[in-house]
């Protein structure tokens, strides 16, 4: 398995990554100056495919297994998945002579990890929190004081880091110091905000995570196949093995599948539904008109060469054009701006975690772009739009406090007593 | 905010001011002969000191000057500190003529109200930003990349829609409830907040990989970073500073004034006590003035709070974006309530008993918090200029530098009190407002009435399951 490989030798797994490198530019040495770069006129690609396909097939079967078990198990896969980027970001740029001097240093990055970890996750998942111990009513009660205080408990712990970030601030080291403080900060924002939108997106129905994430893997797959192919123009200095023939011929093949993946998805309940709490049990619900299949009458002029008069398509899919198409145009300038930074930094790969890929990192980049675009196209198109009395029920049990719905309850009744009196 | 004058030759600061060691600030770029030919015109009054954006002349002077006096002085243990500083008189009462002014502009702009305080916050971050987007530019490369600054201005136009929008969109939306066609444009543009904010930092970001130069994407990659970073931090307290106004002026005006007046308290304390240094960072801090200042801080608090809290322009939330006076009923923090005096103590005071507000006992943590944890912001600014080898953060204001100088305690402190606020003085209201205002936006006469009986339904079942 590849986690053995890399487990217990790394050493091995680097030297795996030099020997490529090195047959790599052997052969290229040999061939044509002009198109030497490109992955067409590699002889040597088709071992590196080999090893790419196959971490590929591993990754995938893993998510499907996970997926398979459900709404926690996703989350915590994400939550891994974070901790492990955030250390390979934490080691991308620490100079061992420095920390050597620097006792305690790294642990204070931990600590604001940790204080970003239960802030993002605390404000998302609080209120599925809540309705998973409602019947236990200590339990209950426990959550709920600790969530209204949870704010001040996340800031009291920022503000002990940065005390301690000014109090073990050393002569001589000020601007290494302060480096690696922005630094942090910065990385913490950048993995935080895309996995915290990625568990909202989770909760909100295993759909609107499933589909962000496959179309840019099948965004990077078929671009590589394209190129594989086809390519021979390059598309941008930043990336020079990125083509435009495999730009394209992904763009094209990320739209049709996003049209199709959308409607087999949205066809199980368990992708489908939302998830009010932290259970792990299977789920029941009535998946709103977004996933209610809609026919059309195929125009008379296709209809005489399919057997089939009409087709049913899901609302859903339409939105899912949105999303292809976000996903092949935008998302790869994720990728360019990881590749910018590795060559700014003069750095190879984030980390060698996976063979044939790189680091976490490097697979994660256009993932990342694509977490905050899905959560905030859900939020602004698709929540408003299946508005109805029982969305907004869910709302509201899902986002106050029972004393909040009995003053919501109140008020209601007040403002249509208000408008049958008026009218 | 810190104190003047180092006397000891062999200190670091008067060593540094010796070479040419500050890239960044006025003062060293100019030539010797120039210098030389600015300090033959001393001025004689503090009113010479005016402020132009390109006046490096009194920086330089004041560091001359304070240069030559250290050689005639006694130069004892205690020499580096303000103590024995015959130049602090000068240096502070070019500091008060400063501080009263823009303690009278504070004052004249709290008197006119919510929204022009709104507005010179959104000044002073204009101006925070700039000092910090020029800090730690390189002319050089700027040559090559043109339009590179506009795109910071583009990610701060951004994020200054994206925060406003956020904070300000219930007064917004209550401001033009009136008009129905403006009504429906804005909650247009409310819904659709988030995404507008989104493609704007998309195209940035685009605009930003598209631009990047061979050989230039160490630079680039740094001040995109940079610029993140100067962003989220000007934002976020800019962001609750306005959060709190709206909230009611006292909560924007009490930590503000409790930081000012610890400031103030701790030079003056240092001024005539101090003798003992407090940290490495700031040498010119002492354990007496931050002791002292503490303790008068929370005194003040206490007090303040007291005054502050009488007025109902200061304790009433502003529900909307208008600009006249405000009737409200403060709430519960605000109604006074009577103690009677100790029997020790009433014979010598003409009351009997004394009124205390509710708000003065949450006074009390504020004032803990910004005599205690606020200087670390200010300890932190220090640090950061150490480590850059800056002097000052820009020269806006004379005496006391750039207007990042001036806030670094309070962008602390204003993110404590709005934390406070939300933690420990509770306001339940908002998101069953939101709520409400979204079921009569969009659903109904009928389907409202569903939604009650149904959640009627649903309460009623979790009260028998025992609540």
């Amino acid at each position: 398995m590849q986690k053995e490989n890399t487990g217990d030798a790394a050493t091995s797994a680097r030297t795996t990554r030099v020997r490529h490198r090195k047959r790599n530019s052997d052969v290229v040495a040999g061939a044509k100056p002009n198109g030497s770069h490109l992955l067409v006129n590699n002889r040597s690609k088709y071992k590196s495919f080999l090893v790419r396909a196959y971490s590929t097939i591993w990754m995938i079967g893993g998510f499907a297994l996970i997926v398979y078990l459900g709404h926690l198990y996703i989350t915590a896969m994400v939550v891994v998945i974070q901790i492990f980027m955030a250390r390979e970001l934490f080691n991308l740029l620490r100079k061992t002579h420095e920390d050597k001097q620097l006792p305690g240093f790294r642990l204070l990055n931990w600590h604001f990890f940790f204080t970003a970890m239960l802030f993002v996750y605390g404000r998302i998942l609080s209120q599925r929190l809540v309705n998973t111990v409602t019947p236990d009513k200590v339990l209950y009660r426990l959550v709920t004081n600790l969530i209204k205080y949870h704010m001040a408990i996340c800031y009291s712990l920022y503000i002990s880091g940065f005390v301690w970030f000014i109090l073990t601030l050393k002569k001589k080291m000020y601007k290494y110091q302060f480096s690696q403080y922005a630094w942090t900060h910065m990385i913490l924002i950048v993995v935080f905000t895309q996995s915290s939108f990625t568990v909202a997106n989770i909760f909100e129905g295993i759909f609107w995570f499933l589909l962000p994430a496959s179309l840019i893997v099948i965004n990077d797959i078929f671009a590589y196949i394209c190129g594989f192919f086809f390519g021979r123009t390059p598309l941008i200095k930043l990336s020079p093995k990125k083509t435009w023939e495999g730009f394209i011929g992904a763009s094209i093949t990320t739209m049709i599948s996003a049209f199709l993946l959308a409607n087999v998805m949205g066809r199980f309940l368990w992708l489908t539904c939302p998830r009010e709490d932290l259970s792990t049990g299977w789920l029941h619900c009535d998946p709103g008109p977004l996933f209610k299949q809609e026919t059309h009458a195929i125009p008379g002029w296709i209809s005489d060469w399919f057997p089939w008069k009409e087709i049913s398509i899901l609302p859903v899919q339409w939105h899912a054009l949105c999303l292809g198409l976000f996903a092949s145009i935008i998302a790869p300038f994720g990728g360019f701006f990881a590749s910018g930074f590795k060559r700014a930094f003069k750095v190879k790969d984030f980390g060698d975690s996976i063979p044939g890929h790189g680091g976490i990192t490097d697979r994660m980049d256009c993932q990342m772009v694509m977490a905050v675009f899905a959560y905030i196209y859900h939020q602004s198109f698709v929540v408003p739009q299946s508005l109805s009395v029982d969305k907004l029920l869910d709302q509201i049990i899902t986002s106050l406090t029972l004393e909040e719905q009995q003053a919501l309850f109140m008020k209601l009744g007040q403002m249509l007593q208000e408008k049958v009196i008026g009218s | 905010m810190a104190m003047e004058k180092d006397l000891n030759p062999n200190s670091p600061r008067i060593r540094k001011l010796k070479d040419n060691s500050y890239p960044n600030t006025p003062t060293s770029r100019m030539s010797n002969n120039q210098r030389d030919n600015h300090y033959h015109n001393v001025p004689n009054s503090p009113r010479d000191y005016n402020y132009t954006p390109s006046s490096p002349t009194a920086r330089i002077r004041h560091r001359r000057r304070s240069n030559e006096i250290p050689a005639e002085v006694n130069r004892s243990n205690v020499s580096n500190l303000l103590l024995g500083d015959k130049n602090k008189y000068r240096s502070m009462w070019i500091r008060t003529c400063s501080s009263l002014w823009m303690l009278g502009g504070v004052v004249f702009i709290i008197y006119m109200g919510h929204l022009y305080i709104w507005a010179m916050v959104v000044v002073i971050q204009i101006f925070m930003t700039r000092e910090l987007f020029f800090l730690l530019r390189r002319a050089h490369e700027e040559r090559r990349l043109p339009g590179f600054r506009l795109l910071n201005w583009h990610f701060f136009f951004t994020a200054m829609l994206f925060v406003y929008g956020r904070i300000l969109q219930q007064q917004l939306v209550n401001t033009v409830s009136s008009d129905r066609f403006i009504y429906k444009l804005v909650s247009g543009l409310i819904k659709y907040q988030m995404v507008i904010c989104y493609f704007l930092y998309i195209a940035g970001f685009m605009w930003f990989i598209v631009t990047l130069k061979k050989k230039m994407y160490k630079y680039q990659f740094g001040q995109y970073a940079w610029t993140h970073m100067i962003l989220i931090i000007v934002f976020i307290q800019s962001s609750f500073t306005v959060a709190n106004i709206f909230e009611g002026i006292f909560w924007f005006l009490l930590p503000a004034a409790l930081i000012a007046m610890n400031d103030v308290a701790a030079y003056f304390f240092g001024f005539y006590f101090g003798k003992t240094p407090l940290i490495k960072l700031s040498p010119k801090k002492t354990w007496e003035g931050f002791i002292g200042a503490s303790v008068a801080t929370i005194i003040s608090a206490f007090f303040f709070a007291n005054v502050i809290g009488q007025f109902q322009w200061f304790t009433c939330p502003r529900k909307d974006l208008s600009t006249g006076w405000l009737h409200c009923d403060p709430g519960p923090l605000f109604r006074p309530e009577y103690y009677p005096l100790p029997s020790w103590i009433a014979p010598f005071s003409p009351w009997k008993e004394i009124s205390i507000l509710p708000v003065q006992w949450h006074a009390f943590s504020l004032g803990l918090f910004a005599s205690v944890i606020a200087p670390f912001g200010g300890f932190f600014a220090s640090g950061f200029k150490r480590a850059f080898k800056i002097k000052d953060f820009g020269d806006s204001i004379p005496g006391h530098g750039g207007f990042t100088d001036r806030m670094d305690c309070q962008m602390v402190m204003a993110v404590f009190a709005y934390i406070y606020i939300q933690s420990f003085i509770v306001h339940q209201d908002y998101s069953v407002e939101m709520i409400l205002d979204q079921i009569s936006r969009s659903l109904g006469h009928e389907e409202q009435k569903m939604l009650y009986v149904k959640l009627g339904d649903i309460l009623r079942h979790k009260l028998k399951a025992g609540f």
